[in-house]
């Protein structure tokens, strides 16, 4: 692979014992700004290279991307120390601050940071382990090509020569960085596809800080924000003189629409603000489940919707066809509830602005701020935190918005906290959806005709109109309508999809049971097609879907596991990785039961064998528990559930058991944060149909509208 | 305000704090040992699990003027070397995702296997049941309070021999 000689910053150690090579993501960029910015004297906090080598032989790399549990502060290094053939031992892994001159992409979101990244971390690695057997070579005086690397030492081809990396680190440091490197093969591969545990581990488990909550810092105040009980509600005047007598209150100030209660310490803070009397004056239609009821009503029956896509002519289609089948799906809003709440740190100062927390964007923080206080953007510094959970909640940089705001206003560094009922409502919902499906089959049982519409409360484009089975089938109409609503949505794990394929997905069992196929070679016959005769644009490729889908047949034992064991299949394409499941249900003392899921994923190379596991396991547990159990609903603009007493989530006496299998193919890895969720729900809307011979179409499954589970 | 004087994680601290503040809160905003977790403040979750004289207790609804002369062990006094079974168990099968929760989970799995050294798989999950892992967690949860369990009881017949 090419590399521009623009593309790396080789810092030549001026502390010497240390060869650093920070990597130019923005090959457009000139590098004076560059380097100007990397600090001359190596400071392990604030450098930012993407990897040092110390003369201990001690390997230091960068994890440029917020760690919400998905893996990445592991995932990231493993590719690198592979390509630089050290030993995992030898790592240290540090997560990186917001540097947007030397990191391009730091967002963690949309399952896209491991697939953006992956040939740059391969390039890293590979350019600094050639430089080190250049050096090497160098010293003693043979071909760099006859010599070969392993765990940390370059191996030369005459008897004794082998050198520790960090005893090359001076020399290869003053080397050119190479315009051309090669890289491993797979099948050489010690690391990438190997269980390799979470690199914070061990302050896990002793409990160091290391969450945004967990921020301290010299001066710091703590506050607590109130916010109007209802959306579409509005401050209009609050009292805090009973609040400001409570102790350790320092100030209570207001600014949009929000009160704040500034103390000294978190519990305080907790007690004053139940002091507070505001009065709100309300918009005339609060919303509440019954208006969601009557708007997605509406939305079925206008006109003046969305076309996302046609192929052929729908209605011509279903006018003719033998049979047709037609269904309705509902999800409610849904909280994200990551277990560490909503919470960021700021402290706002003439000149210089430090912000501290848990984003998935740090980048949009920093902008979102800066236009905020009308302050250049290069005054703001943003230090990551680990996050306790994201789910999407974090993309949304309302909490850190409202620190910053705070900290303007009282002119002190403050911490600002939600507890759950804030968090849970406080906004950002995943947004309510109403899909309506309509199949048109031909005599011998063939799709002719596929419609469907959506109809979403806050949610855009509630369709994703280029999935398949859409290719397959010659008459296509996908709409969509969305509604305004008061209350505010924002991407949750797998946005759209992550309802939309479990509708989708129960749809399909029931036209398979219409045309009396079996569900997975009703896929794999529309997939053949597509392969030899698509319709109109195609976003996936058919191979890698038939492969999941045949592979879980397999390992499920599809349709083998006689009378008692209910199965119930789907599959789904989502953030480019491709997964398919079989749920297992079977009746335990009269009622149906979801006892197994089995899973298998094709999200190209699996770079570390656990965090796969956990992602893809975890996804399950997530779609599963959320499709069974959790809804937050609202009665005049405010919603009813406040905390984990009444908003259910799964616990651990619950759970199915999960077997997760992977294709790793070898292909560039996609996507592993959300693509397992999509698919759970509807494989367990027709496990729990075919043990109950009762189709779900409302989400919560366990709520009160199906009662009968 | 009070003057409280608390046993944690064998060391003797003293907080001037009302006695009302549940100890979460404590441990957290007075004594900066930010292990113990607030997830939910109602008892629902179990992140702010912590032992008081060696039982499992809710930190966010305990007030800390009822912890009296009990000993208190947070996270951070379990084994500040990840030594302790549990903690070894957690690493090996590699349970964290965010971690948010597993303080909570370990303290609570540490000490179900005090009291039941050798828990059944249902044994386990009953015990387990009451700690929310938003991540999912929970398979690798249960395995791994079985794998403590093994290796809790491999040292101890190691060092019998
Ligand atoms: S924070 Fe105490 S149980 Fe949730
Ligand atoms: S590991 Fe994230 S909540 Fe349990």
């Amino acid at each position: 692979m090419k590399t521009t000689r623009r593309s790396f910053i080789q810092k030549t150690a001026l502390l010497s014992g240390v060869f650093s090579l920070g990597f130019d993501w923005f090959e457009s960029k000139a590098n004076a700004g560059i380097i100007q910015q990397m600090n001359p004297v190596l400071d392990a906090n604030r450098f930012n290279a993407f990897l040092s080598i110390e003369n201990t032989g001690k390997v230091i790399l960068y994890s440029p991307n917020p760690e919400i549990g998905q893996g990445i502060k592991t995932a990231f290094p493993i590719v690198v120390a592979e390509e630089l053939d050290v030993d995992w031992k030898q790592v240290e892994v540090r997560q990186a601050n917001l540097d947007t001159q030397l990191f391009e992409r730091q967002v963690t979101g949309g399952s896209g940071a491991l697939k953006h990244s992956w040939e740059r971390l391969r390039k890293a690695g590979a350019t600094a382990r050639q430089m080190l057997v250049q050096a090497a070579a160098q010293q003693w005086g043979v071909d760099a090509i006859s010599c070969k690397t392993s765990k940390g030492f370059v191996i030369g081809p005459n008897k004794g020569q082998k050198l520790a990396y960090g005893a090359l680190v001076d020399a290869a440091s003053k080397l050119p960085v190479p315009s051309e490197v090669t890289y491993k093969s797979r099948s050489d591969y010690q690391l990438i596809g190997s269980f390799v545990k979470g690199v914070d581990n061990y302050k896990v488990l002793t409990g160091k800080p290391q969450y945004g909550l967990d921020t301290q810092k010299s001066g710091m105040v703590v506050a607590q924000i109130v916010r109007p009980p209802a959306f579409g509600s509005t401050l209009v005047s609050f009292d805090a003189a009973e609040v400001k007598k409570m102790p350790g209150i320092i100030d209570v100030v207001s600014f949009k629409n929000k009160v704040a209660v500034v103390g000294k310490s978190t519990w305080e803070v907790m007690q004053a603000r139940k002091k507070l009397v505001c009065s709100y004056s309300d918009t005339s239609n609060l919303e509440s489940d019954s208006t969601h009821q009557k708007w997605f009503d509406e939305g079925m029956k206008t006109d003046k919707v969305k076309v996302e896509r046609k192929d052929g002519d729908f209605h011509a289609a279903i006018a003719k066809a033998a049979k047709v089948i037609e269904a309705t799906y509902e999800c409610p809003f849904l909280s994200h509830t990551p277990m560490e709440p909503m919470n960021f740190f700021a402290d706002v100062r003439p000149g210089s602005i430090l912000l501290a927390g848990p984003t998935q964007v740090p980048q949009s923080a920093q902008k979102a701020v800066a236009t905020l206080l009308g302050v250049p953007e290069n005054t703001i510094q943003v230090e990551l935190t680990k996050m306790g959970g994201g789910f999407g909640r974090r993309l949304n940089n309302d909490y850190a918005l409202e620190a910053a705001e705070l900290s303007s206003i009282i002119k002190m560094p403050v911490k600002v906290m939600w507890t759950r009922e804030d968090d849970m409502t406080g906004g950002i919902y995943r947004p309510a959806v109403r899909y309506h499906f309509k199949a048109g089959l031909n005599e011998k049982g063939e799709m002719i005709a596929f419609y469907l519409r959506g109809v979403g409360l806050n949610a855009g484009n509630s369709t994703r109109q280029d999935n398949f089975p859409v290719g397959a089938i010659d008459n296509v109409l996908i709409e969509s309508f969305n509604y305004n609503s008061a209350i505010t949505t924002g991407p949750w794990r797998a946005p759209i999809t992550n309802f939309l394929a479990s509708a989708e997905q129960s749809f399909l069992d029931e036209v398979a049971a219409a045309a009396g196929k079996d569900p997975i070679q009703m896929r794999l016959d529309w997939l053949q097609k597509v392969k030899t005769n698509p319709v109109g644009k195609i976003t996936y490729e058919p191979d890698r879907f038939i492969e999941v889908i045949k592979q879980v047949a397999e390992k499920a034992k599809w349709g083998k596991k006689g009378a008692n064991v209910h199965q119930g299949f789907s599959v789904y394409f989502s953030h480019l990785s491709y997964v398919a499941q079989v749920a297992e249900a079977k009746i335990v003392d009269g009622e149906a039961k979801v006892t197994h899921l089995t899973a298998v994923t094709d999200c190209g190379e699996v770079i570390n064998r656990s965090g796969a596991e956990n992602q893809v396991i975890g996804g399950i547990i997530d779609g599963y528990g959320h499709a069974m159990f959790s809804k937050l609903s609202f009665d005049k603009g405010v919603p009813q559930q406040k905390n984990f007493d009444t908003y259910k989530l799964i616990r651990g006496n619950e759970i199915p058991t999960v077997e997760a299998h992977f294709v790793n193919n070898g292909i560039a890895p996609t996507g592993l944060g959300e693509p397992a969720l999509p698919p759970t729900g509807g494989a367990v809307a027709n496990a729990l149909f075919a043990a109950t011979k009762k189709r779900l179409y409302r989400q919560p499954f366990a709520g009160p509208d199906n009662a009968n589970l | 305000m009070e003057s409280i004087e608390l046993l944690i994680n064998r060391k003797k601290v003293k907080v001037e704090v009302d006695s009302n503040t549940p100890l979460l809160w404590v441990l957290r905003d007075h004594l900066s040992l930010v292990g113990t977790k607030y997830g939910c403040g109602i008892a629902q979750c179990g992140a702010c699990t912590v032992w008081l004289d060696g039982e499992p207790m809710r930190s966010c609804v305990l007030p800390v003027s009822a912890v009296g002369k009990s000993a208190v062990t947070t996270i951070e006094g379990l084994n500040e070397k990840a030594e302790h079974p549990v903690q070894v168990a957690w690493d090996e099968l590699d349970v964290p995702q965010c971690g948010y929760c597993q303080a909570g989970q370990i303290m609570t799995a540490a000490a179900l296997l005090k009291k039941n050294p050798k828990p059944s798989h249902d044994d386990i999950v009953a015990g387990m049941s009451g700690n929310i892992c938003r991540c999912g967690t929970y398979h690798r949860i249960h395995n791994a309070v079985k794998r403590a369990s093994e290796i809790a009881s491999a040292s101890n017949s190691s060092k019998k021999k």
